[in-house]
């Protein structure tokens, strides 16, 4: 591990103990000093740099590489290709587990998505590897790409998401719509969209002898290992993966991608530690995104303005070799009660690299759609937005019957609208403007995230000078591992966050899952409690069967550890400290693994969820179509909140994912080539600190006994549903155009305005 | 990027001779020329480094009243200069619109003159591009063209000219001074960049050699102090390039205009000038009929180069507007957010019924 | 072909060999002086991550040549607090959470700095926006940085400036 030095923070603040408490990052320090280590950041003795040549074809074969024109180059060491590289243990394209996917590791000549990897060239400075890459000047037998949602015959995939169904129903749909008054039958386009994390990926890989020491950003330690282990036909345990910062996940650096496994194979070729660290341009291929989708919503409602129907069918892509189908329609299973809902999808397959999980997969590209087209129906029955979803609002899961293991929904619709002054929102579109005679209009959204738990294992300790440690490999993306781990591992010893000591983001560490699936902190955080309850457990042995403890008979469950001591629950005026029961047993220390997992009897039982509301304020130039967000209040309910101050970043950072949705993030691809013409961060908008505006999170108090011990639900992905069509919704209430291609564009306000 | 010679000349004389040679590029700050180069659209065998020659980093008022702007003053120490941005304040907006402060401290204003198209398949190594390569073809003509030209494109071209700060720049008559192989000449602004035709990979009227030594802008650009604005619409609100922009300059006496300056940004490959427009404002009164009469002549032959009708409307509405913004006084302050419709525009939006 | 050229680094003069005039500022700091605190985003003037102060001024260190920077001082991330005492900015900057996974923030730091010599956004939030769009964050802490800029401007507003921008931190070294 880099040494971290987390609790000597000068500026650390803190407010009391733990859960619950916002304490300030514990790895602030470092971070604003410069001092956090990411992967990029290491430079072992010795080390090359390697850059990779991508293809600049979507579809065909590479025929030629100029490989001497490339070692030619002053300082090129090495050019790796297809006729030039290490072996692998095992074919790549096998899927040895349903989270292995296929790369492109140089196996053999044939392009399947434009910026696949071709060749890795290897050199002394990063200048020459640069060159060189450029050197290859590849050249291609083309064949015609396949491009767009109606690349060719769609197909129905088996599953959608994580193994979700592809098709769903309850109730009988087309009598619903039949018996509607009111019916909406719209379709809403969504485009192609990079994660595009500040950190591009990479890797810095160190061979010695069989053993691989790999410096990588990663969201899933022990995936990425187990990944490169049976690669590379190497044990598990010689192999080392450090992770302790990454600048930014959004699930692109969830599961092993090919980049980081040609920066290892470059290692291996050349015999020396390597540095392989994507361009920006080569982030927009090989590690995946999120598919574009065309939705088509059918909703009926009755004459009051209750849902009768909800149809909703996603058309997506897949790549050409693998399969994630992004689970679009899988966003109208749990909001609104209507009696008849269908969620179907179907798919083509286009030459892209393969789309994966990004912040909200399916939720996000599901939610704008249909909190786009509530709102059209809200209108359509006359009826504010808020009174309409309270009207439809879901007392037990809509798709399933599941009653919720809670659901604190109409408290953020009601803290929500009052924060943001919703009740004077005239009904009519095109009816508000500012003092410069800007168009105002006001827009919300429902915000929806399922609680998931995966599987993690944490191991605490408890030592005789009276600290502890909690050992759990698990990953900040920027999330506050560091700190809301922390503060959990904290509570579950009964000890001062300042005395323990957390280790996270290595691979040597228990296995801590995969962060995504906003389960991280709740997994984790299981897992973490498990073990200190059982080393609390052991310590208590301790002191309950020994004669000279002032605990001596207490018993287990009759004892409570707070502050570094253990004490009677029934006499509290009886404890003793963690120091003295160790150094009576003359122990060093007590450790105890715990794990954290899903409970299958609560998952049966109960849909698990977190909510929100989402409120926001856009102006528009009655002329121009330019269109700014001017305000947001989200109220969410996500069950216990470990740390405030992080939560609301979580959720503020969410919530600007979602406006960057309505407004502003869209992959250009060449409709001929199948190349994203704007693959930088200067033509693909991501919103400017000038595009954010003040924005309001509010963290509505919410009790769940069910999803997990500790009663948390995610915060990482649920402030994009909901904010997107907040946004959507409100440029149509300033404009009175509602327009359903996102991101919304000024050409498509312009001449309608 | 490709391996280069590095020289770094002492004199403008040692610089000319030095970049007049095949391959040579001239290095200032390097914020558009490095980019080019990390992209592989340029690789230059050899930069001529001339951030350290003298006395080109100057910001001089003549004795005539004009102001002579070294070509080595970056664009924020322009911006942020009291005295021009009082005098030329469309142009102030325009330069603090443009890029971002860490671009803007860095790039020079010569350099600025002569940044290179945004066109997604100009940049991209692998498109075809006549302006790149000429004669291998445009691949943007069918292509994902809806920020491309509407004026002044040709079928072998239909690239713009992405920079904020030459809109007002060629409004107010700006002279630009080159120094060349053959001494020193100057042209007009509006004589520096070339309309693409049949020949889009010569883009300016520099010669091999020439080095833009500084801009002049002629006392009367003074006059039009009082009422003179930049607009620039955008995708995002800021750090973004105009969809499209304008200049606006009025001289207002009595009522009426007695001159007006009117150009378009992001429309052709080539800030806009749009000369018949402004006659069409000589002694009238600044009216919203007038403006939407000037904006309709200023678009007379624009057409789309491909999924890029609406930018024909945008900018006639962005005409309308930016007369609109000057006509009602340049602002004592730049606004918060320069050039952007949302900066505060009191009394310019006139509401509708 | 070597070059030699010097530079000022957080205050200490360096002499440097360039075996290479293509290196650019951002690589040099990285990958010869490993000075790691500037980051790499996007490598292409974009985002601002690469953020330093070169002659006070703040400037994308990614398009800069190093060779053409000959006699500059330069400023980084590294150079910024005081031995344990954090610069006022970057005290700002935990206080109110400006940043998440923190590869964005020693280029949001180093540009809030440089924007605060340049004193065109006084504590106005919607300047301070403007003049920080340079800087882009994916994680999304906008929020967090605008209200750290106007708390760090106060406080130094407060104690007359001791911490400006070229000022004592990196002299005392």
């Amino acid at each position: 591990m880099p040494e971290l030095n987390l609790t000597s923070a000068p500026a650390h603040l803190r407010h009391g103990s733990n859960i619950g408490q916002p304490l300030t990052r514990r790895d602030g320090v470092l971070k604003v000093r410069g001092q956090a280590t990411y992967a990029a950041d290491n430079h072992p003795p010795g080390m090359l740099f390697a850059v990779m040549a991508v293809a600049s074809i979507a579809r065909g074969r590479v025929t030629s590489l100029d490989v001497a024109a490339a070692r030619r180059h002053p300082g090129v060491v090495d050019v790796m290709t297809s006729d030039h590289k290490p072996e692998l243990a095992i074919d790549p394209e096998i899927k040895t587990n349903p989270f292995v996917f296929r790369m492109e590791v140089l196996q053999s000549n044939e392009v399947r998505y434009a910026n696949q990897p071709i060749a890795v060239v290897i050199a002394e400075t990063l200048e020459a590897a640069t060159e060189g890459a450029a050197l290859l000047a590849p050249r291609y037998e083309t064949l015609p790409a396949l491009v767009g949602l109606d690349a060719g015959e769609s197909f129905v995939p088996p599953v959608v998401g994580v193994g979700n169904p592809t098709e769903n129903h309850r109730g009988d749909v087309e009598a619903g719509l039949a018996a509607a008054e009111k019916q909406i039958d719209a379709i809403y386009e969504t485009p192609p969209q990079y994660h595009n994390a500040m950190e591009p990926h990479a890797i810095v890989a160190s061979w010695n002898g069989d053993s691989l020491q790999i410096d990588m950003p990663t969201q899933g330690l022990m995936l990425s290992l187990a990944r490169v282990a049976e690669l590379f036909g190497i044990a598990h345990d010689k192999i080392h993966i450090r992770s302790p910062f990454l600048g930014g996940g959004f699930g692109s650096k969830g599961l092993m991608a090919g980049p980081p496994v040609l920066g290892i194979m470059a290692a291996k070729l050349v015999g020396k530690p390597v540095k392989l660290v994507l361009r920006r341009e080569q982030m927009y291929g090989p590690v995946g995104h999120r598919a574009p989708t065309r939705q088509r919503l059918r909703i009926g409602a009755d004459g009051e303005g209750r849902l009768t129907a909800l149809d909703h069918h996603a058309r997506t892509v897949s790549s050409t070799f693998d399969d994630f189908y992004e689970p679009a329609a899988d966003a109208s299973h749990t909001l609104y009660a209507a009696p008849a809902i269908r969620t179907s999808h179907d798919a083509v397959r286009v030459n892209t690299g393969t789309p994966l999980f990004m912040r909200a997969p399916g939720e996000a590209t599901g939610s704008i759609a249909l909190e786009s087209a509530i709102d059209e129906m809200a209108w359509a029955c006359g009826i504010d937005p808020l009174a309409f979803r309270l009207k439809n609002y879901a007392e037990v899961e809509p798709i399933t019957g599941k009653p919720f293991s809670s659901k604190a929904l109409r408290a953020c619709y009601e803290q929500g609208a009052a924060r943001f002054g919703w009740a004077k929102r005239p009904l009519q579109p095109r009816q508000m403007r500012d003092d410069d005679g800007l168009l105002v209009g006001w827009g919300m959204g429902t915000a929806t995230f399922p609680a998931l738990m995966f599987q993690a294992e944490a191991r605490a300790v408890l030592r005789r000078d009276g600290s502890g440690a909690m050992e759990i490999g698990a990953h900040d993306m920027g999330q506050g591992a560091w700190t809301a781990l922390a503060q959990i591992a904290a509570d579950e010893l009964g000890l001062d966050i300042d005395r323990v000591e957390f280790k996270a983001g290595s691979s040597d560490l228990p296995d801590a899952g995969i962060a995504g699936g906003s389960a991280h902190t709740a997994t984790a955080g299981a897992a973490i409690h498990s073990a200190g309850a059982a080393v609390i457990a052991k310590l208590a042995d301790l002191a309950a069967n020994d004669e000279r403890s002032p605990l001596f008979g207490a018993g287990n469950a009759g004892v409570i550890a707070r502050d570094g001591r253990l004490i009677r629950r029934d006499d509290e005026s009886r404890g003793e400290g963690y120091s003295e029961i160790l150094a009576r047993a003359d122990v060093a220390e007590v450790e105890a693994r715990g794990t954290g997992a899903p409970n299958p009897a609560a998952m049966e039982e109960y849909a698990m969820h977190a909510h929100g509301a989402v409120f926001a304020e856009v102006k528009v130039d009655p002329e121009l179509g330019q269109v700014r967000v001017t305000r947001m209040v989200g109220a969410f309910a996500a069950g216990r909140i470990v740390n405030p101050r992080m939560v609301q970043s979580q959720l503020f950072g969410g919530m600007i994912w979602g406006m960057s949705f309505a407004l502003h993030e869209e992959a250009i691809t060449d409709r001929r080539s199948g190349r994203v013409m704007n693959a930088n961060l200067g033509e693909y908008h991501i919103p400017v600190n000038a595009d954010v505006p003040p924005l309001d999170a509010i963290m509505v108090e919410e009790h769940d006994p069910h999803v997990n011990a500790l009663g948390i639900k995610g915060v990482g992905e649920i402030g994009i549903t909901g904010s997107a069509g907040a946004v959507a919704n409100a440029v149509w209430h300033a404009t009175g155009v509602r327009v359903r291609r996102f991101p919304i564009r000024i050409e498509e306000l312009l001449t309608k305005l | 990027m490709k391996q280069f010679d590095y020289v770094r000349p002492a004199t403008v004389a040692e610089a000319v001779a030095a970049a007049a040679q095949p391959g040579a590029a001239y290095l200032a700050a390097g914020t558009n020329l490095l980019d080019l180069m990390k992209g592989g659209v340029s690789r230059p065998d050899r930069l001529v480094d001339v951030t350290h020659l003298d006395g080109l980093d100057q910001i001089e008022c003549l004795a005539d009243g004009g102001v002579r702007i070294g070509a080595l003053v970056s664009n924020a120490d322009l911006a942020h200069d009291a005295h021009f941005a009082k005098s030329y304040p469309a142009v102030a907006e325009a330069l603090l619109s443009g890029a971002s402060a860490q671009l803007r401290n860095a790039a020079t204003i010569g350099g600025n003159l002569l940044q290179r198209t945004r066109c997604a398949y100009f940049y991209d190594a692998a498109s075809r591009c006549n302006k790149r390569e000429a004669g291998s073809g445009c691949d943007a003509r069918d292509g994902e063209n809806r920020t491309h030209a509407v004026l002044g494109w040709s079928e072998n071209c239909i690239a713009t000219h992405p920079s904020d700060f030459c809109v007002p720049l060629v409004a107010l008559d700006a002279v630009v001074e080159i120094e060349g192989r053959n001494g020193r000449r100057e042209i007009a602004l509006d004589e520096l960049h070339r309309l693409p035709g049949n020949t889009p990979e010569r883009e300016s009227a520099l010669e091999p050699g020439d080095l833009i030594v500084a801009v002049r802008l002629p006392a009367a650009a003074r006059g039009f102090a009082a009422h003179a604005r930049y607009l620039k619409v955008r995708d995002r609100t800021s750090y973004a390039f105009a969809v499209v922009s304008a200049a606006a300059a009025l001289q207002i006496e009595n009522g009426k205009i007695v001159e007006a300056r009117l150009a378009l940004g992001g429309v052709a490959a080539k800030p806009w000038r749009a000369r018949a427009a402004e006659d069409v404002l000589r002694n009238v009164a600044p009216t919203a009929d007038a403006f939407q009469e000037t904006a309709w002549r200023a678009l007379t032959d624009a057409k789309p180069s491909g999924d890029n009708a609406f930018k024909i409307e945008l900018a006639r509405r962005i005409v309308v507007r930016a007369l609109s913004l000057a006509a009602a006084g340049t602002p004592a302050r730049i606004a918060a957010l320069p050039a952007s419709p949302f900066a505060s525009t009191s009394g310019a939006i006139h509401a509708r019924a | 072909m070597n070059h030699s050229i010097s530079l000022t680094v957080n205050g200490a003069r360096r002499e440097f060999v360039l075996d290479d005039p293509r290196v650019t500022l951002l690589d040099l700091l990285r990958e010869r002086l490993h000075l790691t605190g500037t980051k790499m985003g996007c490598d292409r003037g974009q985002c601002g991550a690469c953020t330093i102060l070169v002659d006070g001024k703040r400037i994308n260190s990614c398009l800069a040549l190093a060779i053409s920077h000959d006699g500059a001082d330069i400023l980084t991330i590294e150079g910024v607090a005081r031995g344990d005492q954090l610069h006022p900015v970057q005290a700002a900057f935990i206080a109110h959470d400006g940043f998440q996974c923190g590869f964005c923030t020693p280029g949001q730091i180093m540009s809030a700095i440089g924007m605060m010599s340049e004193a065109q956004a006084g504590n106005d939030p919607e300047r301070i926006r403007e003049c920080m769009s340079g800087n882009l964050c994916r994680c999304g802490a906008y929020a967090g940085i605008v209200d750290a800029v106007l708390d760090a401007q106060a406080s130094m507003d407060e104690s007359n400036q001791r911490c400006s921008v070229r000022g004592a931190p990196h002299e005392a070294i």
